[in-house]
């Protein structure tokens, strides 16, 4: 393993099978009376937030307190940012304090790759601005996985906003490394450039896209993409692309839906298909807390040498 | 003043149709003849120029941003032309968008007081198009030309509107003094930082399209038509920018244009590797695609591409160890631009020696209307010695530059700088060429 | 030791637990990944035999609970399997089962870990060698073969359901 994770490109095939073997056993920890392994104990996990996230904080604050670590949150406001002190001043203050890990979400896409030049700790990538969100992919990738049991062969939906998505990027990095086909679809506003060169079909067309898919990913369509004019209403994005029952019933009878939150119900998801028999989206909630285990386990062993 | 013979040499001066071995006397400041064999009279000192050394007549690099007044923390009129001369080039012109902005006497003066007082390379001042840069009026442009400015831009944003661009080129032909402009279309370059192309989408950053510049090319060239004023397109990035400019110049507008080594050298695969965001690759307009690289070496070499600029934008290392969105856009380039055009333009069968000379020498002088570009006898004694041979590897810390934020770094290069001569004076000497002046 | 000698030891071994437990109300088998597991099995299979009664067995993975970890980070971290106790170990009789017992310190983290699980009424130590060198106050109850060792020796246990022969090895090293 290399000594952070900033993106699901740090990871070999072998890399993501053993976090994902790993998380299972993650799993079983929490589920029993005491929730609690002695694995981290005495080492110091930073969660450095720069951007407001209910869901990833406490499901990595949580990881670290089962691994015995001791956390200390930094929530940084934007705000704060604009006038007071450099993300490296912040971290070399941070460093300063010897912590083992550091956990970061930032506005800014390679905002980790900074802080990795900068600290000799280990950088965990928790979300950087559209590039990428490796722990989602990964959380994505054991869910999928323990339903389909494989997830070499399998047809996966991405459905919304690509653009500014980087839940989707690590996730196409990740699937297709492990060979699933993946399919995006969203409005030609909202696709990225190059998607074919990562391997993923891009459709604009959501019936042809999610026809016999085993896998439906949902991505969230943020209000402030209507200001961009990159799609004109809501009600229209939800007309065309808007998963629906309909829509569902076009793919594998097996098929999942997913969605990394938080969710805009009638927006890009009906109500009927969030809470439906297909919706996987609170076990990705709950096994988000192995999942995260797991990277932190296996990130506080070997390194390789950094050159 | 003595005399100076420079004997030996290859002396490449394509504005006369030089191009071979001539001795080149100075006098006073001054070039006094160039000739064969031409007989040493007493008390003239002989500078022996080693074989393999090119003599022409001095770079000038039309495209630089000195800093100063305002932002002496990155660079000064000092710095910037101690940088200039160390990487060849004997006379550099400086763009406005200093603090206070170069948009009236007051600042010009300023300006050339300070290059006096550094008494290196020469300066020449670009002003403002509008006051205060901001796009609103015209700033006092013969005042400026007056003070001694060379030309005018808003260079950092484009020209606001068609109708100042308009006014701005028709009150210049009284002058024949350029508009130099910076191409982006605003809105359609939006809050991008990279080329919008494959590397900026897999690494979640804004994209800005080559449309961005070529939009408002197409502009400027179709305004430079109506008005017969003079646009040169500064630091050309697109392959589409670069079809605007030969359309216009199909249709004799007076259109030129400039392109940057970085431009030319570099692309945008450099955003993700050998170091991911590293924010010396990010400048404005960005490092485009291969495709875009292509274009512009093919319009270096067919010759519709005017002139080699660097867009020498020093900034301090702080500003720069940020966020790659958060910085500024810009790299220093006066001392990397010579070995980066030996290596990858001559050497590389993409353009002459003598055509090189034209790019950094004849046509900037030649837009600008300032002295050099030639050794005609009676021109200024501003000469550049450059050793096509020598083995150059770049170091910032060894930079003249206050700045550092080179992506250029440890590159190993085959071409560099012997000696830089501005009015018959040696104002830089590399030891490192074998020549002692 | 062959496959017979390992055998025999572990029907003794079975023996003995019945006889000193006085049956097997509220026995449990607890098998330390990775060849503790099949041993535990194995002696659950021969208790069944001789009583006629099922004694419940779980795995138990001790790595999360190793004192070597990350003291210096210079291997690649040990691979970590799922536990599986699918019983509540109060107030059981809990036999702990490994392969080697060797300085101790697997069955101190295997001790941490159980306790983890709840309050069983004893903890009793099988295991199939015992090779010496203890560097922590730890004894087995059971013992299937006193090995005496050197430190410079090392011992390879392999079992059918892992190795696909029952057989143990001393290896100079």
């Amino acid at each position: 393993m290399k000594k952070d994770l900033l993106g699901i490109g740090d990871l070999t095939p072998d890399e993501i099978y053993a976090i994902l073997d790993t998380a299972e056993a993650m799993r079983e920890i929490g589920q029993r009376t005491i929730k609690k392994v002695p694995t981290l104990r005495g080492k110091t996990v930073v969660n450095l937030f720069y951007e407001p996230s209910t869901r990833t904080r406490t499901s990595f604050e949580i990881a670290e307190k089962r691994l015995s670590a001791d956390t200390l949150n930094i929530a940084v406001a934007q705000s704060s940012v604009l006038k007071g002190e450099t993300l490296a001043d912040t971290a070399l203050n941070i460093e300063a304090m010897q912590p083992d890990f550091i956990v970061l979400r930032h506005a800014s896409s390679g905002a980790g790759h900074l802080l990795s030049r900068i600290c000799k700790s280990r950088i965990i990538n928790a979300g950087d601005g559209t590039h990428e969100h490796p722990t989602q992919a990964l959380l994505d990738a054991f869910t999928i996985r323990e339903h389909k049991k494989r997830i070499e062969g399998l047809k996966v939906v991405i459905v919304g906003d690509l653009l500014h998505s980087r839940v989707l990027r690590s996730n196409v990095l990740l699937l297709t490394s492990l060979g699933a086909e993946v399919w995006a679809c969203g409005p030609p506003t909202l696709v990225p450039i190059g998607l074919d060169r990562l391997g993923v079909r891009a459709s604009t067309s959501i019936d042809e896209a999610v026809a016999d898919a085993d896998v439906i990913m949902m991505l969230r369509i943020q209000q402030e993409r209507m200001h961009g004019a990159f799609v004109p209403s809501l009600r229209e994005y939800f007309t065309t692309f808007g998963m629906t029952v309909e829509r569902v019933a076009r793919a594998k009878p097996d098929v999942i839906i997913m969605h990394p939150g938080p969710m805009n119900r009638g927006v890009e998801i009906a109500s009927e298909v969030a809470d439906g028999p297909y919706s996987v989206i609170l076990e990705q909630v709950a096994n988000g807390v192995a999942v995260r285990m797991a990277v932190l386990y296996m990130l506080a062993g070997e390194t390789e040498t950094e050159n | 003043m003595s005399k100076t013979l420079l004997k030996g040499g290859r002396v490449v001066d394509p504005a006369n149709g030089r191009d071979g071995a001539f001795d080149v006397l100075m006098d006073g400041g001054r070039i006094a003849r160039v000739g064969r064999d031409l007989p040493v009279d007493a008390g003239t000192t002989v500078v022996e120029i080693p074989s393999g050394l090119v003599i022409c007549p001095g770079l000038i690099d039309m495209h630089v941003h000195l800093r100063e007044p305002g932002q002496e923390h990155k660079e000064t009129v000092a710095t910037g032309t101690a940088s200039a001369v160390a990487g060849g080039f004997t006379a550099v012109a400086c763009m406005p968008n200093t603090n206070p902005v170069n948009d009236n006497a007051g600042v010009t003066e300023y300006i050339l007081k300070k290059a006096a007082e550094a008494n290196l390379a020469r300066v020449y001042p670009i002003g403002a198009v509008s006051r205060g840069q901001k796009g609103e009026e015209l700033a006092d442009i013969a005042e400026l030309k007056r003070a001694g400015c060379v030309a005018i831009t808003d260079d950092g944003h484009p020209v606001s509107t068609a109708m100042l661009m308009r006014r701005a080129l028709e009150y210049t032909t009284m002058f024949r003094m350029p508009v130099i402009e910076h191409c982006e279309e605003q809105t359609l370059r939006g809050d991008g930082v990279a080329h919008e192309g494959f590397h900026a989408s897999a690494l979640g950053l804004r994209g800005i399209p080559g449309e961005a510049e070529s939009i408002m090319a197409l502009r400027d060239i179709a305004l430079a038509g109506l008005t017969r004023g003079m646009v040169h397109i500064a630091h050309m990035s697109a392959r589409q920018t670069l079809d605007a400019v030969r359309w216009g110049k199909s249709r004799k507008a007076h259109v030129t244009c400039e392109v940057t080594p970085h431009h030319f050298v570099l692309t945008d695969d450099m955003l993700g590797a050998p170091i991911a965001y590293d924010t010396n690759v990010k400048m404005n307009p960005p490092l485009r695609e291969t495709a875009d690289r292509d274009a512009l070496l093919a319009g270096l070499a067919d010759g519709s591409i005017d002139v080699i600029a660097t867009d020498h934008a020093p900034h301090h290392y702080d500003e720069k160890h940020v966020e790659f969105d958060r910085a500024p856009f810009g790299i220093t380039g006066l001392e990397t631009c010579v070995s980066l055009c030996f290596d990858r333009l001559v050497h590389a069968g993409v353009v002459s020696l003598p055509r090189l000379v034209e790019l950094l020498s004849v046509n900037p002088a030649r837009i600008l209307s300032v002295p050099g570009g030639s050794l005609s006898d009676g021109a200024p004694a501003d000469i550049s010695i450059l050793a096509p041979d020598l083995k150059v590897t770049i170091s910032v810390a060894r930079m003249k530059s206050k700045s550092k934020n080179s992506p250029f770094d440890g590159w190993r290069l085959r071409g560099g700088v012997a000696a830089t001569i501005v009015g018959g004076r040696a104002v830089f000497v590399n030891e490192g060429a074998g020549i002692q002046l | 030791m062959d496959a017979d000698r390992v055998s025999r030891a572990l029907t003794r071994i079975a023996h003995e637990i019945l006889e000193r437990n006085r049956g097997i109300d509220e026995l449990a088998l607890i098998g330390i990944r990775t060849r503790g597991v099949p041993l535990a099995k194995r002696l659950a299979q021969t208790i069944r035999e001789v009583s006629h009664h099922d004694v419940p067995t779980g795995a138990l993975d001790i790595t999360l609970y190793r004192d070597d970890l990350m003291r210096a980070a210079v291997a690649a971290q040990p691979v970590v399997r799922k536990t599986e106790i699918p019983f509540s170990i109060d107030d059981k009789r809990i036999l702990l089962v490994d392969d080697v017992l060797y300085t101790g310190r697997t069955i101190r983290a295997a001790l941490d870990a159980l306790i983890e699980f709840g309050r069983p009424k004893s903890i009793q130590l099988v295991v199939l060698v015992d090779r010496g060198h203890r560097e922590l106050p730890i004894k087995a109850d059971y013992v299937g073969k006193n090995v005496p060792t050197a430190l410079t020796q090392s011992i390879q246990v392999h079992l059918l359901e892992i190795d696909g022969r029952d057989e143990v090895e001393i290896q100079e090293s």
